[in-house]
């Protein structure tokens, strides 16, 4: 403690004495950081948005086809399966999901548009959303459908004349359906807007459709069964035409998908890691034209009695001052960014304390590693060469 | 104080070269030297003697590679790295350019002369440090950065730095070069002034010929060789 009390912090004082070259420093690490959060930003709600139907499932246990690749890909099984399974103690409740994409002509723009149809029981209550509940009934009646106010794409007007109670009418494979509702779930990368009506509805708008073969079956268990036990159980009879998770196994193979088959949970990480890189290249750039500066006065240093390591501390406290105050604009900049970036694509983004944190932490490993590239320059600093 | 009559610094059979095999060039030769305690001396010689050599030699910043070097008794002739820094810490040193550290104002830089020796507190660096800048006349000055000051005036922040932490030698490598006459005589006479007040030794190469008075004894280099030295101020 007594060392650094006495210490000079002449890597502070250093760059406090370029004021541009500081500027320049912090200004490149800021840009980098930037580019660390967007990218895990977009990352992050890439995983979130799509995992959305999957955690508002009302279920403690799901079958699914084991063709599914994810929420907007569910492939197809049998219903049997789902009778099946009411066969197993503990279960006490099975309700089947259809699932498709949709093209419907967008009731505003009166355009060909790609949406997410989803059909279901009206007496069960397969979904956690609590703004559908009061709206389920209405769901009984025919070619009745109720829309996602959080979609992607040109809904707005239809969205307030739905919250005054107007009912919007539309056309989709050649049926005119009536919207009469809205609840809150959120467009994802898979799906720009989701619309949920009755498995009949579902049925008679998709006439190809079979309704012996479901997209996802849904069970509630009873309340004293042991679920990891019910699992079991449920995987030893059912065939292997079906795969059973529970939510969060479904959450987490959905999760997986986005990162490991898709391309795009790939692109992101490419991305944080190139950013990462153009920040090493940037610190490194001017932590080693600081140190060529000051050879000569390393030198003099050296000369002076001081230790090598004496200076690669003056290089590493310049590092870990450049990660810090260039951490500042480059935390600040990405809260606004991500507003923007939320409102245009209807996504999940906003800052977290974890990710933060995250991008603290390479910050400061990006720059100790440009710093510890920047000590080779010191070797140049002989003191016999002083004389 | 050291005591005038033992020798800071004694070298001999001292031989140095550069390179290995075909490519080797000794530059030193047979050198034989006692430098008492609070003696002046003035090495001068045409460049390529070997002068330098036999400055970076004494002040630690080479390996001594044949004959005996003794600094205050320890021999530098096999001394690791870490024991050359350690000698490095108690000698001062000034060159011919002043090498103060831009980023740094006067009194920081002469603080870093003070910040190697533990026994200093923070309070009693600041107090020092500003002391060594008001003996050498740029009280007013301590918080100037070197681009604002002239060239004398760097050079004397420089003894500043040098002498602050007492040491027992200063070794002065053409200190007057780059400085017009006055300002090279005014720094001279400080550096004989404060030495002789502190009992530093000082050893000074200079071509100039202007500050030779200030020596108690001359010493000639000559092709690696050192001539016969003669004392002056007798």
């Amino acid at each position: 403690m007594n060392v650094l009390r006495r210490r000079t912090w002449l890597g502070w004082l250093q760059l406090s004495h370029e004021p541009s070259r500081l500027l320049v420093a912090l200004a490149g690490i800021a840009f980098a950081d930037v580019l660390m959060f967007m990218q895990l930003g977009f990352q992050a709600s890439l995983f979130d948005s799509n995992t959305r139907l999957a955690r508002t499932l009302n279920a403690d246990v799901i079958l699914v086809s084991p063709k599914a690749k994810n929420s907007q890909n569910l492939s197809t099984f049998s219903r049997r399966r789902l009778y099946q399974a009411l066969d197993i103690p503990g279960v006490t409740q099975a309700t089947a999901l259809y699932s498709n994409l949709l093209t419907w002509k967008n009731p505003q723009t009166r355009q060909d548009t790609v949406v997410q149809l989803i059909g279901f029981d009206p007496d069960h209550t397969p979904f956690d959303l609590p703004d559908l509940k009061t709206q389920q009934d209405l769901l009984k009646l025919p070619d009745v459908v109720v829309f996602d106010r959080r979609s992607r794409g040109k809904y707005g007007e239809v969205i307030s004349q739905l919250e005054e109670g107007t009912v919007v009418t539309t056309e989709a494979e050649g049926r005119t359906l009536s919207i009469q509702g809205i609840f809150s779930l959120g467009a994802s990368f898979g799906a720009d807007g989701t619309l949920l009506t009755s498995d009949q509805t579902f049925l008679r708008i998709l006439p190809r459709r079979n309704r012996g073969s479901i997209s996802l079956g849904l069970l509630q268990l009873a309340p004293e069964a042991n679920p990891a036990q019910v699992v079991a159980q449920l995987r030893a009879r059912l065939p292997e035409d079906v795969n059973v998770f529970t939510q969060e196994e479904f959450i987490a193979a959905e999760k997986r998908y986005w990162q490991t088959e898709s391309p795009i949970g790939f692109i992101f990480t490419m991305g944080t890691a190139m950013a990462f890189v153009v920040g090493v290249v940037i610190v490194y750039q001017v932590l080693s034209t600081d140190v060529n500066a000051h050879l000569q006065e390393y030198a003099t240093f050296k000369a002076m009695g001081y230790r090598h390591r004496y200076l690669l501390g003056v290089i590493f406290e310049e590092a870990v001052i450049l990660a810090l105050l260039g951490f500042i604009p480059g935390f600040i900049l990405p809260i606004g960014l991500y507003r923007v970036a939320a409102r245009a694509t209807a996504l999940p983004i906003a800052m977290t304390v974890h990710r933060a944190l995250m991008v603290l932490g390479l910050t400061l490993i990006m720059c100790l590693l440009s710093g510890a590239i920047a000590t080779r320059r010191l070797q140049g600093a002989d003191p016999a060469d002083m004389f | 104080m050291s005591n005038p009559n033992s020798a800071v610094l004694t070298i001999a059979h001292l031989d140095h070269a550069f390179g290995v095999g075909e490519l080797r060039k000794q530059v030193l030769f047979d050198i034989h030297l006692t430098l008492q305690g609070g003696e002046i001396v003035i090495m001068t010689g045409p460049s390529g003697s070997g002068k330098t050599t036999l400055l970076t030699l004494m002040g630690g910043l080479r390996s001594v590679q044949k004959g005996s070097l003794k600094f205050l008794g320890l021999e530098l002739c096999g001394a690791t790295e870490r024991q050359r820094v350690e000698v490095r810490r108690h000698i001062g040193y000034i060159f011919q350019a002043h090498n103060l550290h831009g980023s740094l104002t006067a009194l920081q830089n002469v603080r870093m002369g003070l910040e190697l020796h533990r026994q200093y507190s923070v309070a009693e660096m600041e107090q020092r440090a500003s002391q060594a800048l008001e003996a050498v006349g740029l009280g007013d000055r301590i918080s100037y950065y070197p681009a604002n000051l002239s060239g004398g005036q760097r050079q004397r922040v420089a003894i500043a730095r040098a002498l602050v932490s007492q040491p027992k030698l200063l070794l002065a490598d053409e200190p007057t070069a780059a400085l017009d006459r006055q300002s090279g005589r005014d720094v001279v006479t400080l550096m004989q002034h404060l030495a002789q007040e502190q009992g530093c030794t000082i050893l000074l190469v200079t071509h100039d010929n202007r500050i030779l008075d200030v020596a108690d004894r001359i010493i000639e280099m000559e092709d690696g060789r050192l001539l016969a030295s003669r004392t002056v101020n007798s």
